[in-house]
């Protein structure tokens, strides 16, 4: 991999948070390139969600620093991290089951009129809410039923579909995905997975936290490990490391 | 289904990562009863039962209505049902801002209250000003204030649940009433609100235009407008609305005034009906508003409900006993036919989640 030449979309260096005494994120270090899949692994608690979480503005930094495309930005809330482009798949499906996929798509960011007043003071233009709601779920494949039923009526896999659309609709740096097919069946797996290599190939930066291994080998152009909220290790996870990247997740010397 | 009040972050290390998802139980059930579904006609069948349950209220409402008038030739006469319209004013206001309320997963208990705070501080007022528009600008202040105290004690006093803010603040707001009239009523109301009250544009009662006209402004709210539409992801989903940049409290607050807003019409018209400002009055009214709410199908679960429904709700209470009152039936048992309703507006509410379940079963079996 080459991604020294180009700026990254997203590096963050010395990452480092504490709740109390307890030290979740120990200065790492970590970066991912447009059009790369970046793979972070580990155990429960290793500091997975802790570190993403830093970076799509729910928890701040306390100290260490990061920059977008070469920029050193500081997110301090999640309106301020999708504000950048930054934006977040949560594990537990921040979607609004009561709302159809347009208003899931633009919840906080209505397209609405007139502009002179604030945001929640205008009207909302449905029908260009509609429009490119079905345009970007046309544009990323996903198929659904009813493109205007409540995501409620929807399966496990298509309101993953939707949850990581309309990440990638408004993501122009970075779409992190925290464990975007733990929920999943197999075949609804495989529609998540179609849908991450699609938008890796757009040209998008993704993180992606994962359990599944063989999801990782598969999507993953480098992975890093992360153990007791350090960075333990970094590779390009294939059949040949698998057994070398199992024995830094758990901690066991080789 | 999200669980209310979902463990917002698992503070400390990834935690999460170690739970199962929440949103296992689909594909898991779609996955178990996958291969036994007959796909199409049940899944079709379902699409038909889901759109009667969303017209089920005005359904309901029409079934009483023919019902009464097979029963009493008396009801569907104009003086029958202007008097159903004038009772079921106030209860129709409350229910309007009770909506807003339920659609935040929240409920207010001192509509009641303010209703009688509102026309008793107007009929004070009235002792020196005689201009209606600022004795009406005045107890429409009244509620708005009530319900902002209720919304900002809610929220910034990170109190658990409305209910409880709620139930303290209708008893403190039903104290002052009685304690700043020493329980009698003000007699005197402008006549601008006793037109308000029991005016008729032939047999049409004035206070039903207030009603339709509050909730033209509450249905566009809330469809059209940006903040109306935070209301409905406020209540299906806190946390994610709050992930999303939706200022989650301050629409919280939000609902809470708009519905003390609303007991402010509701005092204003209730005081006109009376002339006087009672500080009686009121009482219970916030049951009814809930009870008409839920009756329309709104779900306490949050997110789920609309204006019109919950006015459908408001006027088949209103039907209901004013139907018993025609048929002479013993007003006793008033409370308990209203209470069956209610039971069977929620046990449908809870089909509605069975069935959709059985569609995200089905969905995942046919992709």
């Amino acid at each position: 991999m080459t991604i020294e030449t180009v700026v990254p979309a997203l590096r963050m260096m010395g990452a480092t948070k504490r709740f109390g005494a307890v030290v979740a994120l120990d200065g790492v270090d970590l970066e991912v390139a447009h059009g790369e899949v970046l793979a972070i692994l580990g155990d429960n608690g290793a500091g997975k969600s802790t570190l993403i979480k830093c970076i799509s503005g729910v928890h701040r930094l306390d100290a260490g620093s990061i920059e977008l495309d070469g920029k050193p930005v500081s997110i301090t809330s999640p309106a301020i991290a999708r504000g950048l482009g930054v934006e977040t798949v949560y594990q537990d499906l921040a979607l609004f089951d009561n709302l159809d996929p347009a208003a899931n798509f633009y919840a906080g960011r209505e397209l609405a009129s007139p502009k002179w007043l604030p945001l929640g003071m205008r009207v909302v233009r449905r029908g260009a809410m509609n429009d490119e709601t079905i345009a970007t779920l046309k544009r990323l494949e996903v198929r659904l039923p009813d493109p205007r039923a409540h995501v409620g009526l929807m399966s496990g896999g298509q309101r993953q579909a939707v949850a990581v659309a309309r990440a990638a609709a408004f993501a122009s740096r970075v779409v992190i995905l925290d464990e975007p097919t733990a929920a999943l069946g197999l075949r609804e797996s495989r529609g998540v997975l179609d849908l991450i290599i699609r938008l890796r190939d757009a040209g998008h930066a993704l993180i992606v936290i994962s359990h599944a291994m063989d999801h990782v080998m598969e999507v993953a152009n480098r992975a890093i490990v992360m153990r007791r909220g350090r960075k333990v290790g970094e590779a390009v996870p294939d059949r040949d490391n698998q057994q070398r990247i199992v024995s830094l997740i758990v901690g066991t010397d080789m | 289904m999200r669980v209310p009040g979902d463990p917002a972050d698992g503070a400390v290390d990834g935690a999460p990562a170690e739970v199962v998802a929440p949103g296992p139980p689909t594909s898991e059930s779609g996955q178990l009863s996958g291969p036994r579904t007959a796909a199409p006609r049940s899944y079709s069948a379902l699409r038909v039962a889901l759109t009667l349950m969303r017209i089920g209220p005005g359904l309901m409402l029409l079934v009483l209505v023919l019902a009464m008038k097979f029963l009493s030739d008396k009801f569907l006469t104009t003086g029958n049902i202007g008097n159903v319209l004038d009772q079921t004013a106030t209860i129709s206001l409350l229910s309007i801002g009770m909506l807003l309320v339920i659609l935040t997963r929240g409920i207010d208990l001192s509509v009641g209250s303010t209703v009688a705070l509102a026309a008793v501080v107007g009929a004070m007022a009235y002792h020196h000003i005689h201009s209606g528009v600022v004795i009406i600008l005045v107890m429409l202040l009244v509620g708005l204030a009530a319900g902002a105290v209720n919304g900002l004690v809610y929220v910034y006093g990170r109190i658990p649940h409305p209910f409880i803010v709620t139930l303290a603040t209708m008893g403190v707001i039903r104290g002052l009433a009685l304690w700043l009239t020493t329980g009698e009523p003000k007699q005197g109301m402008p006549s601008l609100v006793r037109t308000i009250g029991t005016g008729r544009l032939d047999w049409l009662p004035k206070s039903a235009f207030l009603v339709v006209g509050v909730a033209l402004v509450a249905a566009f709210a809330c469809s059209r407008v940006v903040w109306g539409r935070w209301i409905y992801a406020v209540g299906g989903n806190p946390e994610g609305a709050r992930r999303t940049g939706i200022p989650v409290g301050r629409v919280l607050v939000s609902v809470y005034a708009l519905s003390g807003l609303c007991a402010g019409i509701a005092g204003v018209v209730l005081a006109g009906q009376l002339n006087a400002g009672t500080p009686t009055s009121g009482d219970g009214a916030e049951l009814d508003a809930i009870a008409a709410v839920v009756i329309g199908g709104a779900s306490f679960l949050g997110g789920r409900g609309n204006v019109g429904n919950a006015l459908i709700g408001a006027l088949m209470i209103g039907v209901i006993r004013n139907g018993m009152n025609l048929l002479d039936v013993n007003a006793y048992l008033q409370p308990i036919v209203i209470g069956v309703v209610i039971v069977v507006a929620v046990e449908i509410d809870v089909l509605r989640r069975w069935i959709e379940n059985r569609f995200r079963t089905l969905e995942s079996a046919r992709t």
